[in-house]
Protein backbone atom coordinates (compact mmCIF):
# COMPACT_ATOMS: atom_id res chain seq x y z
CA UNK A 1 0.00 0.00 0.00
CA UNK A 2 2.92 2.50 0.34
CA UNK A 3 5.93 2.52 -1.02
CA UNK A 4 7.12 1.18 1.47
CA UNK A 5 8.30 -1.49 0.05
CA UNK A 6 9.97 -2.52 3.00
CA UNK A 7 7.25 -3.15 5.49
CA UNK A 8 4.69 -4.49 2.48
CA UNK A 9 6.80 -8.05 2.77
CA UNK A 10 4.40 -10.32 0.81
CA UNK A 11 5.68 -13.20 2.63
CA UNK A 12 4.62 -16.74 3.42
CA UNK A 13 4.97 -16.91 7.29
CA UNK A 14 6.98 -20.29 8.13
CA UNK A 15 4.51 -22.83 10.32
CA UNK A 16 5.15 -22.47 13.86
CA UNK A 17 5.44 -26.48 13.64
CA UNK A 18 5.55 -29.04 11.08
CA UNK A 19 2.38 -29.84 10.34
CA UNK A 20 0.89 -33.69 9.92
CA UNK A 21 1.00 -32.45 5.63
CA UNK A 22 -1.99 -34.26 5.37
CA UNK A 23 -4.21 -32.06 7.79
CA UNK A 24 -8.04 -33.49 7.92
CA UNK A 25 -10.75 -30.29 7.20
CA UNK A 26 -13.61 -30.43 8.16
CA UNK A 27 -15.79 -31.27 5.62
CA UNK A 28 -19.60 -30.12 4.32
CA UNK A 29 -21.47 -27.06 6.03
CA UNK A 30 -21.53 -23.70 5.18
CA UNK A 31 -19.33 -23.19 8.44
CA UNK A 32 -16.46 -21.83 5.69
CA UNK A 33 -18.75 -19.62 4.25
CA UNK A 34 -19.88 -17.44 6.72
CA UNK A 35 -16.08 -16.81 8.03
CA UNK A 36 -15.00 -15.80 4.13
CA UNK A 37 -17.73 -13.37 4.39
CA UNK A 38 -16.23 -10.53 6.52
CA UNK A 39 -13.02 -10.87 4.61
CA UNK A 40 -15.01 -10.90 1.15
CA UNK A 41 -17.24 -8.03 2.08
CA UNK A 42 -13.92 -5.88 2.74
CA UNK A 43 -12.35 -6.62 -0.14
CA UNK A 44 -15.68 -6.27 -2.75
CA UNK A 45 -15.90 -2.63 -1.27
CA UNK A 46 -12.58 -1.65 -1.15
CA UNK A 47 -10.87 -3.57 -4.10
CA UNK A 48 -13.66 -5.22 -6.19
CA UNK A 49 -16.10 -2.83 -6.65
CA UNK A 50 -13.29 -0.12 -7.88
CA UNK A 51 -11.61 -2.30 -10.48
CA UNK A 52 -14.93 -2.66 -12.21
CA UNK A 53 -15.79 0.64 -12.13
CA UNK A 54 -12.41 1.29 -12.88
CA UNK A 55 -12.41 -0.72 -16.09
CA UNK A 56 -16.12 1.10 -17.07
CA UNK A 57 -14.60 4.41 -16.66
CA UNK A 58 -11.89 3.82 -19.16
CA UNK A 59 -14.59 3.61 -21.29
CA UNK A 60 -16.07 7.25 -20.93
CA UNK A 61 -15.32 10.26 -21.61
CA UNK A 62 -15.22 12.67 -18.89
CA UNK A 63 -15.18 16.71 -20.19
CA UNK A 64 -16.44 20.09 -19.48
CA UNK A 65 -20.10 18.84 -19.61
CA UNK A 66 -19.70 15.74 -17.30
CA UNK A 67 -18.30 18.33 -14.76
CA UNK A 68 -21.55 20.24 -14.93
CA UNK A 69 -23.24 16.95 -13.71
CA UNK A 70 -24.12 15.62 -17.04
CA UNK A 71 -23.44 11.45 -17.59
CA UNK A 72 -20.47 10.41 -18.90
CA UNK A 73 -20.56 9.24 -21.97
CA UNK A 74 -19.17 5.60 -23.83
CA UNK A 75 -16.68 6.71 -26.16
CA UNK A 76 -15.37 2.74 -26.63
CA UNK A 77 -11.72 2.48 -26.77
CA UNK A 78 -11.10 6.33 -27.50
CA UNK A 79 -9.21 6.44 -24.41
CA UNK A 80 -6.68 3.97 -24.94
CA UNK A 81 -6.17 5.05 -28.59
CA UNK A 82 -5.39 8.43 -27.49
CA UNK A 83 -3.17 7.19 -24.91
CA UNK A 84 -0.83 4.84 -26.87
CA UNK A 85 -0.45 7.35 -29.39
CA UNK A 86 0.44 10.29 -27.02
CA UNK A 87 4.13 10.99 -27.18
CA UNK A 88 3.72 11.69 -22.94
CA UNK A 89 2.06 8.59 -21.88
CA UNK A 90 5.44 6.87 -23.69
CA UNK A 91 7.88 8.93 -22.64
CA UNK A 92 6.91 8.37 -18.97
CA UNK A 93 6.65 4.66 -19.82
CA UNK A 94 10.27 4.63 -20.81
CA UNK A 95 11.36 6.65 -18.36
CA UNK A 96 9.55 4.59 -15.64
CA UNK A 97 10.98 1.38 -17.33
CA UNK A 98 14.26 2.68 -17.65
CA UNK A 99 14.27 3.76 -13.81
CA UNK A 100 13.22 0.84 -12.50
CA UNK A 101 15.71 -1.12 -14.48
CA UNK A 102 18.49 0.89 -13.00
CA UNK A 103 17.39 0.65 -9.15
CA UNK A 104 16.74 -2.64 -9.27
CA UNK A 105 19.92 -4.07 -10.90
CA UNK A 106 21.90 -1.57 -8.56
CA UNK A 107 19.53 -2.60 -5.42
CA UNK A 108 20.45 -6.31 -6.36
CA UNK A 109 23.96 -5.61 -6.81
CA UNK A 110 24.57 -4.09 -3.71
CA UNK A 111 22.04 -6.05 -1.78
CA UNK A 112 23.96 -9.37 -2.11
CA UNK A 113 26.93 -7.66 -1.95
CA UNK A 114 26.13 -6.22 1.48
CA UNK A 115 24.91 -10.34 2.35
CA UNK A 116 28.65 -11.67 1.36
CA UNK A 117 29.81 -9.05 3.63
CA UNK A 118 27.88 -9.64 6.66
CA UNK A 119 28.41 -13.43 6.00
CA UNK A 120 32.54 -13.21 5.85
CA UNK A 121 32.64 -10.58 8.47
CA UNK A 122 33.12 -11.51 12.48
CA UNK A 123 30.23 -11.68 14.56
CA UNK A 124 30.05 -8.21 16.25
CA UNK A 125 30.88 -6.03 12.85
CA UNK A 126 28.14 -8.42 11.05
CA UNK A 127 25.68 -7.86 13.58
CA UNK A 128 25.92 -3.90 13.52
CA UNK A 129 25.67 -3.67 9.71
CA UNK A 130 22.22 -5.75 10.43
CA UNK A 131 21.08 -3.30 12.95
CA UNK A 132 21.99 -0.84 10.75
CA UNK A 133 19.95 -1.87 8.08
CA UNK A 134 17.19 -3.24 10.13
CA UNK A 135 17.14 0.71 11.21
CA UNK A 136 17.34 2.22 7.86
CA UNK A 137 14.26 -0.41 6.67
CA UNK A 138 12.09 0.11 9.08
CA UNK A 139 12.55 3.94 8.70
CA UNK A 140 8.57 5.36 7.90
CA UNK A 141 9.02 6.85 3.94
CA UNK A 142 7.72 10.26 4.56
CA UNK A 143 10.89 10.66 7.68
CA UNK A 144 13.60 9.27 5.60
CA UNK A 145 12.12 11.83 2.32
CA UNK A 146 12.80 14.36 4.77
CA UNK A 147 16.74 13.51 5.96
CA UNK A 148 17.50 13.19 2.27
CA UNK A 149 15.94 16.68 1.19
CA UNK A 150 17.63 18.23 3.67
CA UNK A 151 21.31 16.27 2.85
CA UNK A 152 20.43 17.46 -0.57
CA UNK A 153 19.31 20.86 0.30
CA UNK A 154 20.65 23.55 -2.42
CA UNK A 155 21.34 26.16 1.16
CA UNK A 156 21.75 23.92 4.05
CA UNK A 157 22.48 20.41 2.30
CA UNK A 158 25.63 18.42 3.96
CA UNK A 159 26.13 17.13 0.11
CA UNK A 160 26.78 20.64 -1.17
CA UNK A 161 28.75 21.55 2.11
CA UNK A 162 31.51 17.99 1.64
CA UNK A 163 31.08 18.21 -2.43
CA UNK A 164 32.28 21.88 -2.61
CA UNK A 165 34.55 21.39 0.35
CA UNK A 166 36.29 18.61 -1.01
CA UNK A 167 37.39 20.70 -4.00
CA UNK A 168 35.49 18.82 -6.56
CA UNK A 169 33.66 22.56 -7.63
CA UNK A 170 31.48 24.98 -6.36
CA UNK A 171 28.02 23.06 -5.30
CA UNK A 172 26.87 26.58 -3.40
CA UNK A 173 23.68 26.61 -3.76
CA UNK A 174 23.18 24.02 -6.26
CA UNK A 175 19.76 22.89 -6.87
CA UNK A 176 19.84 18.88 -7.17
CA UNK A 177 15.92 18.91 -8.03
CA UNK A 178 15.43 20.93 -10.80
CA UNK A 179 17.14 19.08 -13.93
CA UNK A 180 15.14 15.93 -14.51
CA UNK A 181 18.83 13.85 -14.45
CA UNK A 182 19.81 15.01 -11.51
CA UNK A 183 16.56 14.64 -10.22
CA UNK A 184 16.35 10.90 -10.83
CA UNK A 185 19.98 10.42 -9.63
CA UNK A 186 18.65 12.04 -6.42
CA UNK A 187 15.33 9.59 -6.38
CA UNK A 188 17.82 6.60 -7.16
CA UNK A 189 19.81 7.46 -3.89
CA UNK A 190 16.69 6.98 -2.19
CA UNK A 191 15.12 4.28 -3.39
CA UNK A 192 18.25 2.22 -3.49
CA UNK A 193 19.18 2.86 0.29
CA UNK A 194 15.56 2.19 1.14
CA UNK A 195 15.35 -1.51 -0.79
CA UNK A 196 18.96 -2.32 -0.25
CA UNK A 197 18.00 -3.86 3.43
CA UNK A 198 15.39 -6.00 2.19
CA UNK A 199 17.48 -7.72 -0.40
CA UNK A 200 20.47 -7.93 1.65
CA UNK A 201 18.63 -9.51 4.62
CA UNK A 202 17.00 -12.17 2.26
CA UNK A 203 20.04 -13.23 0.15
CA UNK A 204 21.96 -13.35 3.62
CA UNK A 205 19.25 -15.71 5.18
CA UNK A 206 19.67 -17.97 1.62
CA UNK A 207 23.28 -17.87 2.04
CA UNK A 208 23.26 -19.17 5.53
CA UNK A 209 21.52 -21.89 4.21
CA UNK A 210 23.94 -23.20 1.28
CA UNK A 211 25.40 -25.95 2.07
CA UNK A 212 29.16 -26.11 4.04
CA UNK A 213 30.20 -29.45 2.21
CA UNK A 214 29.62 -28.12 -1.00
CA UNK A 215 31.46 -25.26 -0.43
CA UNK A 216 34.46 -27.70 1.10
CA UNK A 217 34.61 -29.72 -1.96
CA UNK A 218 35.29 -27.15 -4.36
CA UNK A 219 37.59 -25.31 -2.12
CA UNK A 220 39.42 -28.37 -2.42
CA UNK A 221 39.01 -29.26 -5.75
CA UNK A 222 40.98 -26.00 -6.47
CA UNK A 223 38.11 -23.66 -7.46
CA UNK A 224 38.77 -19.86 -6.81
CA UNK A 225 35.92 -17.40 -5.09
CA UNK A 226 34.84 -16.46 -8.34
CA UNK A 227 34.23 -19.89 -9.55
CA UNK A 228 32.78 -20.75 -5.71
CA UNK A 229 30.06 -18.16 -6.46
CA UNK A 230 29.51 -18.63 -9.75
CA UNK A 231 29.01 -22.67 -9.77
CA UNK A 232 28.14 -23.48 -6.08
CA UNK A 233 26.61 -20.31 -3.67
CA UNK A 234 24.64 -18.59 -6.76
CA UNK A 235 22.39 -21.83 -7.94
CA UNK A 236 21.76 -22.36 -4.17
CA UNK A 237 20.43 -18.72 -3.75
CA UNK A 238 19.04 -18.21 -6.86
CA UNK A 239 15.00 -19.06 -6.38
CA UNK A 240 15.50 -16.36 -3.57
CA UNK A 241 16.87 -14.27 -5.68
CA UNK A 242 13.93 -14.27 -8.08
CA UNK A 243 11.53 -13.83 -5.95
CA UNK A 244 13.05 -10.47 -4.58
CA UNK A 245 14.48 -9.61 -8.19
CA UNK A 246 10.50 -10.26 -8.93
CA UNK A 247 9.26 -7.83 -6.10
CA UNK A 248 12.07 -5.01 -6.46
CA UNK A 249 10.84 -4.80 -9.95
CA UNK A 250 7.26 -3.90 -9.05
CA UNK A 251 8.17 -1.97 -6.52
CA UNK A 252 10.73 0.80 -8.34
CA UNK A 253 7.96 1.07 -11.35
CA UNK A 254 5.82 2.93 -9.13
CA UNK A 255 7.81 4.64 -6.13
CA UNK A 256 4.83 7.12 -5.63
CA UNK A 257 5.68 8.83 -2.67
CA UNK A 258 9.04 9.00 -3.32
CA UNK A 259 8.48 11.16 -6.74
CA UNK A 260 5.89 12.91 -5.69
CA UNK A 261 7.70 14.19 -2.89
CA UNK A 262 10.28 15.28 -4.48
CA UNK A 263 8.28 17.05 -6.77
CA UNK A 264 6.60 18.94 -4.24
CA UNK A 265 9.41 20.11 -2.31
CA UNK A 266 11.51 21.56 -6.16
CA UNK A 267 11.11 19.26 -8.73
CA UNK A 268 9.77 19.77 -12.18
CA UNK A 269 6.71 17.42 -12.21
CA UNK A 270 5.73 17.82 -15.90
CA UNK A 271 9.36 16.97 -17.22
CA UNK A 272 9.71 13.94 -13.78
CA UNK A 273 6.53 12.05 -13.71
CA UNK A 274 6.83 7.89 -13.54
CA UNK A 275 3.62 6.14 -14.03
CA UNK A 276 2.01 6.57 -10.01
CA UNK A 277 2.46 10.41 -10.34
CA UNK A 278 1.33 10.55 -14.32
CA UNK A 279 -2.29 8.86 -12.85
CA UNK A 280 -2.47 10.84 -10.27
CA UNK A 281 -1.77 14.30 -12.42
CA UNK A 282 -4.18 12.62 -15.18
CA UNK A 283 -7.02 11.99 -12.85
CA UNK A 284 -7.08 14.03 -9.72
CA UNK A 285 -5.44 16.97 -11.36
CA UNK A 286 -6.96 17.34 -14.60
CA UNK A 287 -9.91 15.31 -14.09
CA UNK A 288 -9.29 12.94 -17.25
CA UNK A 289 -11.06 10.20 -15.26
CA UNK A 290 -11.70 8.13 -18.43
CA UNK A 291 -7.83 8.55 -19.55
CA UNK A 292 -6.24 7.75 -16.13
CA UNK A 293 -8.67 4.55 -15.69
CA UNK A 294 -7.33 3.17 -19.28
CA UNK A 295 -4.04 4.28 -17.78
CA UNK A 296 -3.78 2.64 -14.43
CA UNK A 297 -5.21 -0.38 -16.24
CA UNK A 298 -2.56 -1.04 -18.41
CA UNK A 299 -0.16 -0.47 -14.94
CA UNK A 300 -2.37 -3.24 -12.76
CA UNK A 301 -2.07 -6.01 -15.98
CA UNK A 302 1.57 -4.85 -16.43
CA UNK A 303 1.95 -5.55 -12.35
CA UNK A 304 0.05 -8.74 -12.79
CA UNK A 305 1.95 -10.15 -15.35
CA UNK A 306 4.80 -9.29 -13.62
CA UNK A 307 3.95 -11.44 -10.17
CA UNK A 308 2.14 -14.19 -11.82
CA UNK A 309 5.18 -16.14 -11.45
CA UNK A 310 5.59 -15.11 -7.53
CA UNK A 311 2.05 -15.60 -6.98
CA UNK A 312 2.35 -19.67 -8.74
CA UNK A 313 5.17 -19.83 -6.62
CA UNK A 314 3.30 -19.32 -3.14
CA UNK A 315 1.01 -21.37 -4.00
CA UNK A 316 3.46 -24.01 -5.21
CA UNK A 317 5.76 -24.11 -2.30
CA UNK A 318 2.90 -24.27 0.28
CA UNK A 319 0.41 -27.22 0.39
CA UNK A 320 -3.20 -24.98 0.04
CA UNK B 1 50.22 -18.86 8.89
CA UNK B 2 47.20 -19.64 7.49
CA UNK B 3 45.32 -18.89 10.42
CA UNK B 4 46.10 -15.25 10.71
CA UNK B 5 45.85 -15.15 7.23
CA UNK B 6 42.32 -15.72 8.03
CA UNK B 7 42.43 -13.54 11.10
CA UNK B 8 43.36 -10.80 8.79
CA UNK B 9 40.81 -10.74 6.06
CA UNK B 10 37.92 -11.21 8.76
CA UNK B 11 39.05 -7.95 9.72
CA UNK B 12 39.03 -6.71 6.80
CA UNK B 13 35.55 -7.63 6.17
CA UNK B 14 34.36 -6.46 9.43
CA UNK B 15 36.20 -3.08 8.77
CA UNK B 16 34.26 -3.07 5.52
CA UNK B 17 30.91 -4.01 7.58
CA UNK B 18 31.37 -1.83 9.71
CA UNK B 19 31.97 1.31 7.56
CA UNK B 20 28.93 0.72 5.16
CA UNK B 21 26.92 0.22 8.31
CA UNK B 22 27.67 3.87 9.35
CA UNK B 23 26.83 4.94 5.81
CA UNK B 24 23.68 3.19 5.62
CA UNK B 25 22.72 4.56 8.77
CA UNK B 26 24.05 7.63 8.36
CA UNK B 27 20.02 9.54 6.99
CA UNK B 28 18.99 8.23 10.55
CA UNK B 29 21.24 9.83 12.97
CA UNK B 30 21.31 12.68 10.57
CA UNK B 31 17.72 13.34 11.77
CA UNK B 32 18.50 12.85 15.76
CA UNK B 33 21.49 15.33 14.87
CA UNK B 34 19.60 17.98 13.30
CA UNK B 35 16.48 17.61 16.14
CA UNK B 36 18.45 18.44 19.08
CA UNK B 37 19.82 21.40 17.68
CA UNK B 38 19.03 25.08 17.66
CA UNK B 39 18.10 26.05 14.83
CA UNK B 40 21.08 28.74 14.55
CA UNK B 41 23.34 26.21 14.05
CA UNK B 42 22.09 24.45 11.14
CA UNK B 43 22.34 27.81 9.19
CA UNK B 44 25.90 28.10 9.77
CA UNK B 45 28.04 27.93 7.10
CA UNK B 46 29.61 24.62 8.66
CA UNK B 47 27.28 22.05 9.37
CA UNK B 48 27.52 20.64 12.89
CA UNK B 49 28.21 16.92 13.22
CA UNK B 50 27.44 16.27 16.87
CA UNK B 51 24.47 18.53 18.97
CA UNK B 52 27.17 20.54 20.85
CA UNK B 53 24.15 22.95 22.55
CA UNK B 54 21.88 19.76 23.31
CA UNK B 55 18.26 21.37 23.46
CA UNK B 56 14.83 20.44 23.12
CA UNK B 57 13.36 23.69 21.38
CA UNK B 58 12.35 21.83 17.87
CA UNK B 59 10.13 19.20 20.03
CA UNK B 60 8.40 22.35 21.62
CA UNK B 61 7.99 23.42 18.43
CA UNK B 62 6.58 20.73 16.85
CA UNK B 63 4.01 19.85 19.26
CA UNK B 64 1.12 22.16 18.26
CA UNK B 65 -2.36 21.86 17.69
CA UNK B 66 -1.76 20.94 14.12
CA UNK B 67 0.55 17.94 15.47
CA UNK B 68 -2.13 16.92 17.80
CA UNK B 69 -4.98 16.88 15.01
CA UNK B 70 -2.86 15.27 12.83
CA UNK B 71 -1.79 12.06 15.93
CA UNK B 72 -5.58 12.33 16.31
CA UNK B 73 -6.43 11.35 12.37
CA UNK B 74 -3.76 8.97 12.18
CA UNK B 75 -4.25 7.34 15.59
CA UNK B 76 -8.10 7.04 14.51
CA UNK B 77 -7.37 5.53 10.82
CA UNK B 78 -4.69 3.03 12.14
CA UNK B 79 -6.72 1.77 15.19
CA UNK B 80 -10.14 0.93 13.09
CA UNK B 81 -7.18 -0.77 10.13
CA UNK B 82 -5.75 -2.95 12.72
CA UNK B 83 -9.18 -3.99 14.28
CA UNK B 84 -10.81 -4.31 11.59
CA UNK B 85 -8.11 -6.27 9.37
CA UNK B 86 -6.75 -8.79 12.29
CA UNK B 87 -10.54 -9.88 13.04
CA UNK B 88 -11.50 -10.41 9.50
CA UNK B 89 -8.61 -12.11 8.30
CA UNK B 90 -8.56 -14.39 11.40
CA UNK B 91 -11.98 -15.61 10.60
CA UNK B 92 -10.92 -16.09 7.07
CA UNK B 93 -7.76 -17.67 7.61
CA UNK B 94 -9.99 -20.28 10.10
CA UNK B 95 -11.71 -21.01 7.12
CA UNK B 96 -9.67 -21.77 4.32
CA UNK B 97 -7.40 -23.13 6.89
CA UNK B 98 -9.85 -25.96 8.63
CA UNK B 99 -12.66 -25.72 6.41
CA UNK B 100 -12.64 -27.53 3.12
CA UNK B 101 -15.51 -25.90 0.62
CA UNK B 102 -16.03 -25.34 -3.23
CA UNK B 103 -14.10 -21.88 -4.14
CA UNK B 104 -11.37 -22.35 -1.28
CA UNK B 105 -8.66 -22.28 -3.75
CA UNK B 106 -10.10 -19.58 -6.03
CA UNK B 107 -10.28 -17.47 -2.70
CA UNK B 108 -6.68 -18.40 -1.61
CA UNK B 109 -5.34 -17.35 -5.57
CA UNK B 110 -7.36 -13.92 -5.40
CA UNK B 111 -6.17 -13.21 -1.78
CA UNK B 112 -2.61 -13.06 -3.26
CA UNK B 113 -3.17 -11.39 -6.67
CA UNK B 114 -5.49 -9.05 -4.62
CA UNK B 115 -2.34 -7.98 -3.00
CA UNK B 116 0.00 -7.85 -5.96
CA UNK B 117 -2.20 -4.74 -7.11
CA UNK B 118 -0.45 -1.50 -6.30
CA UNK B 119 -2.42 1.35 -4.99
CA UNK B 120 -1.47 3.37 -8.23
CA UNK B 121 -3.30 1.56 -10.50
CA UNK B 122 -6.72 1.48 -8.43
CA UNK B 123 -6.52 4.97 -6.66
CA UNK B 124 -8.35 7.16 -9.65
CA UNK B 125 -11.76 4.88 -9.10
CA UNK B 126 -11.07 4.51 -5.98
CA UNK B 127 -11.22 8.21 -5.47
CA UNK B 128 -14.43 8.74 -7.34
CA UNK B 129 -15.96 5.68 -5.36
CA UNK B 130 -15.33 8.28 -2.10
CA UNK B 131 -16.68 10.92 -3.40
CA UNK B 132 -20.12 9.44 -4.11
CA UNK B 133 -20.39 7.95 -0.97
CA UNK B 134 -19.65 11.28 0.77
CA UNK B 135 -16.73 9.32 2.30
CA UNK B 136 -14.15 11.64 0.52
CA UNK B 137 -11.92 13.55 3.12
CA UNK B 138 -13.29 10.73 5.94
CA UNK B 139 -12.10 8.57 9.01
CA UNK B 140 -14.10 6.08 7.64
CA UNK B 141 -13.22 6.54 3.43
CA UNK B 142 -9.58 6.60 4.31
CA UNK B 143 -9.93 3.17 7.12
CA UNK B 144 -11.83 1.53 4.43
CA UNK B 145 -9.34 1.50 2.22
CA UNK B 146 -6.80 0.59 4.04
CA UNK B 147 -8.30 -2.44 5.64
CA UNK B 148 -9.27 -3.90 1.89
CA UNK B 149 -5.02 -3.39 1.13
CA UNK B 150 -3.57 -4.77 4.19
CA UNK B 151 -6.34 -7.66 4.45
CA UNK B 152 -4.65 -10.06 1.61
CA UNK B 153 -1.67 -10.02 3.44
CA UNK B 154 -2.94 -9.72 6.71
CA UNK B 155 -5.16 -13.66 5.75
CA UNK B 156 -2.25 -15.18 4.40
CA UNK B 157 0.13 -14.61 7.21
CA UNK B 158 -2.60 -15.69 9.66
CA UNK B 159 -3.56 -18.65 7.40
CA UNK B 160 -0.02 -19.97 8.04
CA UNK B 161 -0.40 -19.57 11.75
CA UNK B 162 -3.51 -21.27 12.00
CA UNK B 163 -2.01 -24.60 9.79
CA UNK B 164 0.77 -24.56 12.43
CA UNK B 165 -2.03 -25.68 15.58
CA UNK B 166 -2.63 -29.37 14.83
CA UNK B 167 -5.99 -30.14 14.38
CA UNK B 168 -5.55 -33.35 16.29
CA UNK B 169 -5.16 -31.00 19.78
CA UNK B 170 -8.99 -29.42 19.28
CA UNK B 171 -9.71 -33.09 17.89
CA UNK B 172 -8.55 -34.82 21.44
CA UNK B 173 -10.54 -31.99 23.21
CA UNK B 174 -13.78 -32.72 21.15
CA UNK B 175 -13.18 -36.18 22.47
CA UNK B 176 -13.28 -35.22 26.21
CA UNK B 177 -16.49 -33.54 25.53
CA UNK B 178 -15.80 -30.08 24.27
CA UNK B 179 -17.97 -28.22 21.42
CA UNK B 180 -15.75 -27.51 18.31
CA UNK B 181 -16.57 -23.82 19.31
CA UNK B 182 -15.11 -24.07 22.27
CA UNK B 183 -12.47 -26.85 21.39
CA UNK B 184 -11.03 -24.06 18.72
CA UNK B 185 -11.13 -21.24 21.70
CA UNK B 186 -9.74 -22.62 24.29
CA UNK B 187 -6.79 -24.77 22.66
CA UNK B 188 -6.34 -23.26 19.20
CA UNK B 189 -6.78 -19.38 20.26
CA UNK B 190 -4.33 -18.87 22.93
CA UNK B 191 -1.45 -21.04 20.54
CA UNK B 192 -2.37 -18.29 17.88
CA UNK B 193 -1.38 -15.31 19.87
CA UNK B 194 2.04 -14.46 18.25
CA UNK B 195 0.29 -14.52 15.22
CA UNK B 196 -2.42 -12.22 15.84
CA UNK B 197 0.29 -9.93 17.25
CA UNK B 198 2.41 -9.97 13.85
CA UNK B 199 -0.33 -9.32 11.63
CA UNK B 200 -1.73 -6.37 13.97
CA UNK B 201 1.85 -4.75 13.77
CA UNK B 202 1.78 -5.55 9.90
CA UNK B 203 -1.49 -3.37 9.77
CA UNK B 204 0.11 -1.02 12.06
CA UNK B 205 3.09 -0.16 10.49
CA UNK B 206 1.27 0.09 6.41
CA UNK B 207 -1.78 2.69 8.21
CA UNK B 208 0.76 4.80 9.66
CA UNK B 209 3.10 5.01 7.39
CA UNK B 210 0.73 4.94 4.42
CA UNK B 211 1.17 8.20 2.01
CA UNK B 212 -0.20 7.36 -1.33
CA UNK B 213 -3.35 7.15 -0.61
CA UNK B 214 -4.05 9.66 1.67
CA UNK B 215 -2.73 12.40 -0.70
CA UNK B 216 -5.14 11.07 -3.22
CA UNK B 217 -7.91 11.00 -0.54
CA UNK B 218 -7.45 13.25 2.07
CA UNK B 219 -7.64 17.04 1.73
CA UNK B 220 -4.79 19.30 3.05
CA UNK B 221 -6.89 20.34 6.18
CA UNK B 222 -7.18 16.66 7.40
CA UNK B 223 -3.76 15.36 7.16
CA UNK B 224 -2.32 12.33 8.63
CA UNK B 225 0.98 12.87 10.57
CA UNK B 226 2.91 11.41 7.10
CA UNK B 227 1.52 14.35 5.27
CA UNK B 228 1.88 16.79 7.72
CA UNK B 229 5.66 15.79 7.88
CA UNK B 230 5.34 16.64 4.26
CA UNK B 231 3.84 20.16 4.73
CA UNK B 232 6.53 21.12 7.10
CA UNK B 233 9.02 20.83 4.02
CA UNK B 234 7.35 22.51 1.07
CA UNK B 235 7.32 26.05 2.39
CA UNK B 236 10.09 28.14 0.58
CA UNK B 237 13.40 27.33 0.86
CA UNK B 238 14.65 29.82 3.31
CA UNK B 239 11.39 28.88 5.37
CA UNK B 240 12.30 25.96 6.32
CA UNK B 241 12.87 25.27 10.18
CA UNK B 242 14.87 21.90 9.72
CA UNK B 243 14.88 21.10 13.48
CA UNK B 244 11.27 21.00 13.65
CA UNK B 245 11.29 18.87 10.80
CA UNK B 246 13.31 16.69 12.20
CA UNK B 247 11.74 16.53 15.68
CA UNK B 248 9.09 15.85 13.58
CA UNK B 249 10.63 12.66 11.89
CA UNK B 250 11.61 11.32 15.29
CA UNK B 251 8.06 11.06 16.51
CA UNK B 252 6.96 9.78 13.87
CA UNK B 253 9.55 7.04 13.18
CA UNK B 254 9.74 5.81 16.64
CA UNK B 255 6.65 3.97 17.30
CA UNK B 256 7.47 2.47 14.46
CA UNK B 257 11.00 1.08 14.48
CA UNK B 258 9.98 -0.05 17.75
CA UNK B 259 7.02 -2.37 16.48
CA UNK B 260 8.82 -3.27 13.18
CA UNK B 261 11.54 -4.71 15.31
CA UNK B 262 9.53 -6.70 17.41
CA UNK B 263 7.81 -8.47 14.29
CA UNK B 264 11.12 -8.60 11.82
CA UNK B 265 12.37 -11.60 12.21
CA UNK B 266 9.53 -13.35 11.96
CA UNK B 267 8.88 -11.93 8.39
CA UNK B 268 11.86 -12.76 6.97
CA UNK B 269 12.38 -16.01 7.96
CA UNK B 270 9.12 -16.37 6.47
CA UNK B 271 9.51 -14.93 3.14
CA UNK B 272 12.97 -17.37 2.59
CA UNK B 273 11.02 -20.55 4.04
CA UNK B 274 8.72 -19.75 1.11
CA UNK B 275 10.83 -18.79 -1.75
CA UNK B 276 13.83 -21.39 -0.99
CA UNK B 277 10.87 -24.28 -1.16
CA UNK B 278 10.04 -22.88 -4.36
Amino acid sequence: MTDQETARVPLTPTPVTAPDRRRRRRRGGLGGYWLLLPAIAVLLIGEGYPLVRQVIMSFQEFGRAQQFGAPPEWIGLDNYRALFTDSQMWGVVVRSLVFCAVNVALTMVIGTTFALIMLRAPRVPRVVLQVSMLLCWAMPVIAAMTAWQWLFDSRYGLINWTLTNLGLGDFTRHNWLIEPLSFYLVATVIVVWMSVPFVAFTAYAALTQVPEDALEAGQIDGANAWQRWRFIIYPSIRPALTIVLMLQIVWDLRVFAQIHYLQGVGGVPSETHLLGTYIYTLGVGQSEYGMASAFALFVLVLTLVLTARYVHALLKAETV
Amino acid sequence: MRRIGRTTRGRLWGAVAVALALVWAFPAYWILNGALQPIEALRAPTPSFVPTDLTLDAFGRVLDGEFFASLRLSLSVTLICVALAVVCAFVAAVAISRFRFRGRVSFIIVVLTIQMIPPEALFISQYRMLNDWNLYNTIAGLSLLYVAAVLPFTVWLLRGFVDGVPVELEEAAMVDGCSRFRAFFTITFPLLAPGLIASGVFAFLQAWNEYTLAVVVMEPDNRTLPLWLRGMTTVSNQAIDWPAVMAGSVLVAVPVIVFFMIVQTKMTQGLVSGAVKG
